[in-house]
């Protein structure tokens, strides 16, 4: 099946060790998703469930000392668990467009946005100034940055946080790339310049039919531009599924406990309880056994303690990770959006 | 007014000086411009805008660490001149936005919750460290934690230092600036909670400013919105959510991302460029990035306009 939806990127049961004193972190523990041209996957979950590292993982910008394992990890087809640096920072800058959180510091102050637009191109593309040039006036133009050539001159700090990350998706796409991976690409914007980008980013993701990796806390921006969604929690995918399934009907505790703590206008009464999610996440450092939400969890039985985490899959696949049926969770509980 | 106001900024402005370099002088950069707001006691008070837009700044005009260039501060209803700001911090307190930053990482949390009542000379040793435990009580941390720092303690539990040091002195009214946006959801969740249960057990004043409007009508009574340094719009959290008047507030309310995976991400038709505050439009301030201007709006700055204590500030009402 694989094939006819022109899959770009595949990964299968990543795992990322990394040593510390206290022994050997598992922060990433089994990770298998693949996303296709003109598809959004989204990749949710709080601080420390391992979803940067994953994209860190795929894009071969791991720290020194971890350890990445994976049964596949192809993109475009090639296999490039193997790949070393040299070959990895070809496809990164070409193929894997990459957009951060803080557009202040990815971006270099001392260089002119133009000099750094360039540079990718020139680098990468065997070309000369004047099409780099041509290439990143159009592309500043295509994120809707009016004015693109006097722009071309300016210095990262004469922009403001909304007009830098535009610029910092233009240089993303500066060699066309067939995937994008975006972390947390607004969360240091406001919400009107967030969700300008965002709807920039869904034109540009058709307008050039690439695949898409969004990594964000905000459940909000995923209902809204996802097509698969993969709720990560302590290193595991522990929901997934397509966009509407997981929000129609959250299956895992956890998922339908994120969703109960967001205020929601019209939805929520001011001044009501908001839902939590009791507890912290767990450390992840030597051996692991069980479910690992279930010192948060309201459903947790004895039971949970061995369970083997393997996914239950449904027919729309939507699959979760718990020992509760579909049906077992409260109504009160899921669906409630 | 039937309500007494905890705290009332009375026609505020706040005007820097920025230079332009060496020859050219400086540039005046209004960021607070004539605001009156008035914050009921007991009520919450939302605050909104985007970055950069003065409510920061307003919020430290409150708290009395930045002198307001003209206008006036009230404290329930007498004027700020003359309090000294020791005077000032007994009454109002600020929780910040990033626990991360805002605690000394080189101190115990007692030490941290204490600081005021030592600054303040209130009781002795012994009082101090029964009253930080009464405090990491109220805020649901264990008492365990008094001996640690900060770097051994989650984003949660930081704020929840944040939020003890600012009570330990009982203040009337708490501003709490973006006192969520570095939190993830479920401790988002968490906190709000824990802000609207000390506020019923205490009978606190908010000044809750944020950028979530999610956040803000949870919490809110009542909510101002701002932009370039003017409050553009005022109401009821109930009336302005249903029936926002002013086209920045219907914009502001459009890009609010509820978990609706049938909606899509929505146009707010803002354009992309935020106005220069050093050289603002002429007229009504928004009417270049306004999607239903007229033409008087670029020539007339448009007067508040009060209906059943909804004030909207835009020539579309003030006909």
């Amino acid at each position: 099946m694989s094939e006819k939806k022109d899959v770009v990127l595949e990964v299968d049961n990543l795992r990322i060790d990394i040593p510390v004193s206290a022994g050997l972190l598992h922060p990433v523990r089994g990770i298998s998703f693949d996303v296709s041209r003109g598809e959004t996957l989204c990749i949710v979950g709080e601080s420390g469930c391992g979803k940067s590292l994953t994209s860190l993982a795929i894009m071969g910008l791991l720290p020194k000392n971890a350890d990445r394992q994976a049964d596949r990890l192809n993109f475009l087809g090639k296999d490039i668990r193997d790949f070393d640096e040299r070959q990895m920072a070809k496809l990164r800058g070409v193929k894997m467009g990459m957009i951060f959180q803080e557009p202040m510091t990815s971006l270099n102050p001392s260089y002119t946005i133009g000099n750094q637009l360039e540079e990718v191109y020139l680098r990468h593309m065997s070309s000369n100034r004047l099409e780099a040039r041509e290439r990143a006036i159009f592309l500043l133009d295509k994120v809707g940055i009016s004015s693109a050539g006097s722009r071309l001159g300016q210095y990262p700090h004469q922009l403001s946080g909304g007009l830098r990350q535009r610029v910092m998706i233009a240089m993303a796409l500066m060699c066309g790339p067939d995937l994008i991976i975006a972390d947390e690409p607004t969360t240091a914007l406001d919400v009107t310049i967030q969700a300008q980008i965002l709807h920039l980013l869904a034109e540009l993701q058709s307008d050039f039919d690439m695949a898409m990796v969004l990594i964000t806390h905000d459940l909000g921006i995923v209902a809204r531009v996802a097509d698969k969604v993969q709720v990560m929690y302590a290193g595991r995918t522990v929901e997934e599924g397509n966009c509407e399934a997981v929000f129609d009907k959250p299956l895992h505790p956890y998922t339908s406990g994120l969703l109960r703590c967001i205020p929601v206008p019209g939805k929520t009464q001011p001044g009501e309880k908001l839902g939590t999610v009791p507890g912290v996440v767990p450390n992840l450092v030597g051996d692991l056994n069980g479910c690992m939400f279930r010192n948060r969890c309201e459903f947790a039985t004895d039971e949970c303690k061995e369970l083997a985490e393997t996914p239950t899959v449904l027919e729309n696949g939507h699959a979760y990770t718990c020992r509760l049926k579909p049906d077992e969770m409260e109504p009160s509980t899921g669906g409630r959006l | 007014m039937k309500q007494e106001n905890a705290l009332e900024a009375v026609n505020v402005s706040c005007v820097f000086r920025i230079n332009q370099g060496l020859l050219k002088g400086s540039k005046p950069l209004v960021a607070v411009n004539g605001v009156s707001l008035q914050i009921q006691k007991g009520k919450v008070v939302g605050l909104v805008g985007e970055s950069g837009c003065g409510k920061s700044t307003l919020a430290n005009i409150l708290l009395g660490l930045q002198r307001p260039t003209s206008g006036d501060v009230l404290y329930s209803g007498k004027t700020a001149t003359g309090f000294s700001n020791r005077h000032i911090a007994r009454r109002i307190q600020p929780i910040f936005q990033d626990p991360y930053s805002s605690l000394n990482v080189t101190k115990t949390v007692k030490s941290i919750i204490s600081l005021p009542l030592r600054i303040h000379k209130i009781g002795d040793a012994a009082s101090w460290d029964s009253k930080v435990n009464e405090m990491l009580d109220l805020v649901g941390l264990p008492k365990r934690v008094a001996e640690s720092y900060p770097s051994q303690l989650s984003g949660g539990q930081r704020q929840r230092v944040a939020i003890a040091r600012a009570l330990i002195m009982r203040p009337e009214v708490v501003i709490c600036d973006e006192p969520t946006s570095a939190l993830d959801v479920s401790v988002q969740s968490q906190i709000l909670n824990l802000l609207q249960d000390l506020r019923l057990e205490l009978g606190l004043t908010y000044l809750m400013i944020s950028h979530n409007l999610a956040v803000v009508e949870h919490m809110a009574d009542r909510v101002a919105v701002m932009y370039l340094g003017r409050i553009v719009e005022e109401a009821e959290s109930a009336v302005l959510f249903k029936e926002p008047k002013h086209p920045y507030t219907r914009a502001l309310l459009s890009s609010v991302l509820t978990p609706d995976p049938r909606l899509g991400v929505p146009d707010t038709q803002l354009g992309t460029i935020f106005p220069n505050p050093i050289d603002p439009p002429t007229g009504c301030s928004f009417h270049p990035r306004c999607a239903s201007r007229i033409d008087i709006c670029s020539q007339k700055m448009p007067a508040p306009h009060l209906e059943k204590q909804h004030m909207a500030e835009c020539h579309l009402f003030s006909k």
